[in-house]
């Protein structure tokens, strides 16, 4: 790691200026991707500034149908949280298969979705779930914020503060783990709202990062069963290809996960 | 046996600091005026050197010196070597070529270290070493070994044309033809084993320390052999004499064979202490562990095995290509050849065995002992030939077994070895038992209706371990005797010290040794303690690979025992005026048999040194030393049954259990007898099921982290269920066999022939991951 200077933000705003004033600031919030960035000597952020403390930035409020998580909220506190749980407890099972215990008592939603990780698994539920990306200056649609591997719609020192969405009436996720990094290899959240609208995200097996599946959308809101996905076809020309796993079984992964998601929704 | 003797399950003595954080390993070692050291590493799996210009890094805060491979030349310091001559059958010795320290010409894979930078702390030597400027001209890369051997492909090193390492052969290969050609069925099958990482917990770490007063050397180092380490650094690399150096392997965190080796880098810290003046630590990080500790395995055999009408096995022939990666590591040669091939007939009475072993370079990371050591490749070949074999006879795995065991010792093969003893047939029977192999159709039929594949498969492996009559291997090639030493020394109070040549990195020798004094001389294990891995304490020994601490190391130690024992005797007839013979040593006693006259165990001891009373003659003091050479290899062998569902839908294959039935010999300690055997499995299953080292054609490590290199973790494994049905080996005191790599020798085939019934599909290669059994089950369809 090369030597950088801590700051512990107080509030957005102060967080805020001090990455204005820094030369080559980055934010750290639970730090679990971007330590092990510093370690490797592949940033060399001059300053970092730790977003975990800023009170506005914390918690997780659930009014009837509507959601709102602090973006510094832990995996843990997600998957543990009872209130959340009673309304969409797809999205705590989600937090509670992220990583191993240190992992999810460190690393948070806001890092996680800011990183975009194509392997990710918050990334798929923001996009199924139609959330809101909530940062210092406006609101995102998910739809809007995954714009490639490790990109998104954040601008320099804009910050993620929290996201937010409706509950959908059913909902579930299912992963896929990688054998080595037990990252998603392929991850499908799917959702259906009452109205029946229907949302499929597959992370973890888009060649450009999370993506949405339209086919099996249109599928779902024809007939909401597992069996109603049999005929889609997924396209393996637009999914990754690594030594764990090429894009034709990939492609079968994303069928066979996002049939057992709708099973268990 | 009492509470602590041979055969208790003595909790490890050993675990209390390894548990509190309170274990001493090389990276714990500081010594005043300590310097760090960081080595500057190729990235290009071949290139030429051009030029190393350290100009700047040198001026960089912090830094002592920057060292290349020129200086080092300069210096006199030697090529690491291959301890082992194997000749090819055309009568040529192996082709060697040179593996300098510090590379200063060329370069031949990703991680090769090309100079070391010494700085006040590691991050200082890190920002140097990246400031260490490197010409590199690239040169053409070759991976796979048997595309290396073709023509036209990029040569590694001068002294191998066509990268070829050497071209060896053994047993019969006319009358294994004949028995091929008049088989009423030959099974034939490509087998592939895969390279893998070793992985101990704790990486490589070097520190190397020179006294300009004394000119001699110290070094502390991640070694499964100190005084191996010091005898080829001082023979070979021309280091220092042995006299001037002194080499300690302290706690060490796990070896698994990748610690047997000298590597470069103990060399280049003992060396670069001298020429900074300042004592030089170095400890790998994981991604250097992964690039550059020695690998196992990496083979591809073709298998050939001959039947007669009868199912008996009348012949076998084999052709192995192993890539031995860009240097010959210290034991490389051997691997592929002794410790593999020797091992072909398996638990069977094989009439005709020839077996071809090509050995080969490629730009890769070298290729040495790993678990095993070629028992593994062997029993992963046989085990998965007799399964095919099976189903190609439409016989049941377990009877084409039966029928061809071996069932009379010794049992001499057409491989060299000569099997002491075994009940192969009591091991398959343990094993059937406890994995109710006949209720598996039923469960079969169950796992159906949920939609899941369920398989089952066996595996009869043996081993030899005891590694190994000195005479033996040296007829072989090998540059070195196998023996063991031991040295007991009883305290003027009675309390006990060990000397022993092994070394415990993870085995629990702390424990079981003492449990041997405990157990001949009736005193707690508390009061023996067990000293090793220092050469300036411990006589020359040999150290701790090949399953040999227990059948040899032992062995050295109940020789140095029988004398101690003799002595005491001694010394308490002269006390109680008794006649030696009537002496027995019961309970910390030593007691006049069939009278109430007894001395204890604590005064004999302080007679012996205050030497006031003794009989006439005898010196003082009560300190006995032995060297124990074995008379043959020992066998251990058993039968392993795993049983898997594999879901077609994703190919995820999930262990539902997990047998192994086991022959060791006697036991001196089953808990920790049964901590190895699980621990080996882990292993075993990480080969079949998840681990690998994959390179891209450039000769870059794509499985450089835990992100991509799979371990096994406690989800992907069963409770294992073990037991033992054991024969004493005949040929050590203690009837020892070995248990170190049993577990990972005998599991991978068994899970391996498990996913193949499972799926239907024989044609899958380690390790069977998700996406490959997927594959094969729908290619099956
Ligand atoms: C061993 C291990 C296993 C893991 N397994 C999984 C897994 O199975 N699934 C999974 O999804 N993830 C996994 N992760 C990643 C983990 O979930 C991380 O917590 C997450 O990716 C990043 O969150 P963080 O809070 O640690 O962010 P940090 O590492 O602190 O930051 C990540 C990046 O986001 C930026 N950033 C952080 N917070 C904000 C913010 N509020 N606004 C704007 N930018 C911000 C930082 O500047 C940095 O660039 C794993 C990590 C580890 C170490």
């Amino acid at each position: 790691m090369y030597e950088t200077q801590y700051h512990r933000a107080s509030s957005v705003q102060d967080a805020v200026s001090r990455m204005e004033a820094a030369g080559e600031g980055k934010y750290v919030s639970g730090g679990m991707t971007l330590i092990p960035t510093m370690k490797q000597r592949l940033a060399a952020p001059s300053d970092l500034i730790d977003l975990r403390h800023i009170a506005e930035m914390q918690g997780i409020t659930v009014s009837g149908r509507s959601v709102r998580i602090g973006a510094a909220t832990t995996h843990y506190d997600v998957a543990s949280a009872a209130a959340l749980k009673a309304v969409c407890p797809a999205i705590c099972s989600l937090a509670s298969h992220i990583g191993d215990p240190h992992v999810r008592h460190m690393g948070t939603i806001g890092g996680s979705i800011a990183n975009n990780d194509p392997a990710a698994d918050y990334p798929a539920a923001m996009l199924a779930l139609g959330a809101t990306i909530v940062t210092n200056k406006r609101e995102i649609a998910a739809d809007d914020f995954f714009t490639g591997l490790f990109e998104t719609a954040l601008e320099d020192s804009e910050i993620v503060t929290a996201i937010s969405f409706e509950a959908p009436a059913k909902a579930a996720y299912q992963k896929f783990a990688n054998p080595a990094s037990r990252y998603a290899m392929t991850g499908v959240f799917v959702a259906r709202r009452d109205n029946g609208d229907v949302r499929v995200a597959v992370t973890g097996a888009g060649a450009n990062g999370v993506f949405r599946h339209g086919d099996m959308e249109a599928a779902l809101v024809a007939n909401w069963s597992p069996d109603a996905l049999s005929n889609v076809s997924v396209d393996a020309s637009e999914l990754l290809s690594d030594i764990h796993a090429d894009a034709a079984y990939r492609a079968n992964l994303v069928k066979v996960m996002a049939k057992r998601a709708v099973a268990a929704a | 046996m009492g509470v602590e003797g041979i055969g208790a399950r003595v909790a490890r003595k050993e675990d209390k600091r390894f548990l509190t954080g309170k274990g001493r390993y090389t990276d714990d070692m500081s010594v005043p005026g300590m310097k760090y050291a960081v080595f500057v590493r190729s990235p290009h799996a071949h290139a030429k050197i051009l030029k190393v210009d350290a100009s700047a890094a040198k001026d960089m805060p912090g830094v002592i010196d920057v060292l290349d491979g020129k200086q080092i030349l300069a210096d006199g310091i030697g090529n690491l070597i291959c301890g082992w001559m194997i000749h090819s059958k055309d009568g040529s010795p192996m082709k060697m070529g040179a593996w300098r320290p510090l590379a200063h010409e060329t370069v031949r894979y990703v991680g090769d270290a090309v100079a070391i930078v010494v700085a006040d702390s590691v991050a200082e030597a890190r920002d140097a070493a990246e400031a260490v400027v490197v010409d590199y001209q690239e040169l053409p890369v070759v991976i796979d070994a048997s595309k290396a051997l073709e023509a036209g492909q990029p040569q590694l090193h001068p002294e191998a044309p066509n990268n070829l390492i050497f071209d060896w052969q053994i047993g019969d290969e006319s009358e294994t033809d004949k028995a091929i050609a008049t088989a009423a069925h030959v099974t034939e099958v490509t087998i592939h084993n895969n390279r893998l990482s070793p992985n101990p917990m704790e990486p490589r770490a070097a520190l190397g320390i020179y006294d300009a007063g004394d000119d001699h050397y110290t070094c502390y180092t991640t070694s499964q052999n100190p005084h191996v380490a010091r005898l080829v650094m001082s023979a070979f690399y021309n280091v220092a004499p042995e006299n001037k150096l002194r080499v300690i392997a302290p706690d060490v965190g796990g070896g698994f064979g990748s610690k047997i080796y000298i590597y470069p880098e103990e060399i280049v810290c003992l060396w670069a202490s001298k020429r900074t003046g300042v004592p030089v630590k170095w400890t790998s990080d994981r991604t250097e562990a992964f690039l550059t500790d020695a690998h196992g395995r990496d083979h591809v055999s073709t298998v050939k095995m001959a039947f007669d009408a009868n199912n008996r096995i009348i012949g076998l022939k084999v052709d192995t290509i192993a890539n031995l990666g860009a240097y010959m590591s210290l034991f490389s040669s051997a691997v592929p050849t002794y410790l593999y091939a020797t091992l072909l007939s398996g638990q069977y009475d094989i009439p005709a065995i020839h077996a071809n072993v090509r050995t080969v370079y490629t730009n890769t990371a070298p290729v040495d002992a790993y678990r095993g050591a070629g028992r593994p490749e062997a029993t992963y070949l046989l085990e998965r030939t007799m399964e095919t074999a099976a189903r190609e006879l439409g016989v049941s795995p377990a009877e084409l077994r039966r029928v061809n065991f071996i069932r009379s010792f010794p049992h001499q093969t057409p491989v060299i070895m000569n099997y002491d003893a075994g009940d192969y047939e009591a091991s398959l029977n343990a094993a059937m038992q406890a994995a109710d192999w006949n209720g598996f159709a039923a469960r079969k039929a169950e796992a159906d209706r949920r939609g899941m594949k369920r398989g089952i498969g066996m595996s009869c492996y043996i081993e030899a371990c005891g590694i190994a009559p000195s005479a033996a291997v040296g007829s072989l090639g090998a540059g070195v005797g196998l023996w063991e030493s031991a040295e007991v020394r009883v305290n003027a109070v009675g309390t006990i010290e060990v000397l022993t040549g092994s070394h415990s990195h993870g085995q629990g020798h702390e424990t079981t040794f003492a449990q041997l004094v405990a157990d001949r001389f009736g005193v707690p294990i508390d009061s023996v303690n067990i000293v090793h891995g220092d050469t300036d304490k411990v006589q020359m020994g040999m150290g701790t690979y090949g399953s040999r601490s227990g059948a040899v190391g032992m062995s050295a130690v109940v020789k140095a025992l029988d004398k101690v024992e003799a002595k005491a005797k001694k010394i308490a007839a002269h006390l109680m005026e008794a006649d030696e013979s009537d002496i027995v040593i019961e309970n910390g006693e030593l007691k006049v048999a069939g009278t109430d006259k007894a001395v204890p165990w604590f005064q004999m001891a302080l007679a012996a040194y205050t030497a006031h009373n003794l009989p006439a003659g005898m010196e003082p003091g009560l300190k006995e030393g032995a060297f124990y050479d074995p008379a043959n290899f020992t066998f251990p062998a058993g039968c392993y049954i795993c049983e898997v569902e594999v879901d077609p839908d994703t190919g995820r294959t999930k262990i539902v259990q997990f047998v192994a039935a086991d022959d060791f010999g006697n036991i001196i300690n089953p808990m920790i007898v049964e901590g190895q055997v699980h621990g080996g499995i882990a292993q075993g299953i990480g080969q079949a099921l998840l681990e690998g080292v994959h390179y891209d054609p450039s000769g870059q490590l794509l499985t450089a982290s835990y992100m991509d290199y799979a371990m096994p973790r406690a989800d992907d494994l069963p409770s294992f269920q073990v037991s033992t049905s054991n024969t004493p080996c005949p040929n050590n005191p203690l009837g020892i066999k070995g248990c170190g790599e049993a577990g990972a020798i005998g599991s991978p085939p068994a899970l391996i022939n498990a996913i193949t019934d499972a799926i239907g599909n024989n044609a899958l290669t380690m390790p069977a991951t998700p996406q490959k059994v997927w594959a094969a089950a729908h290619a099956a369809k």
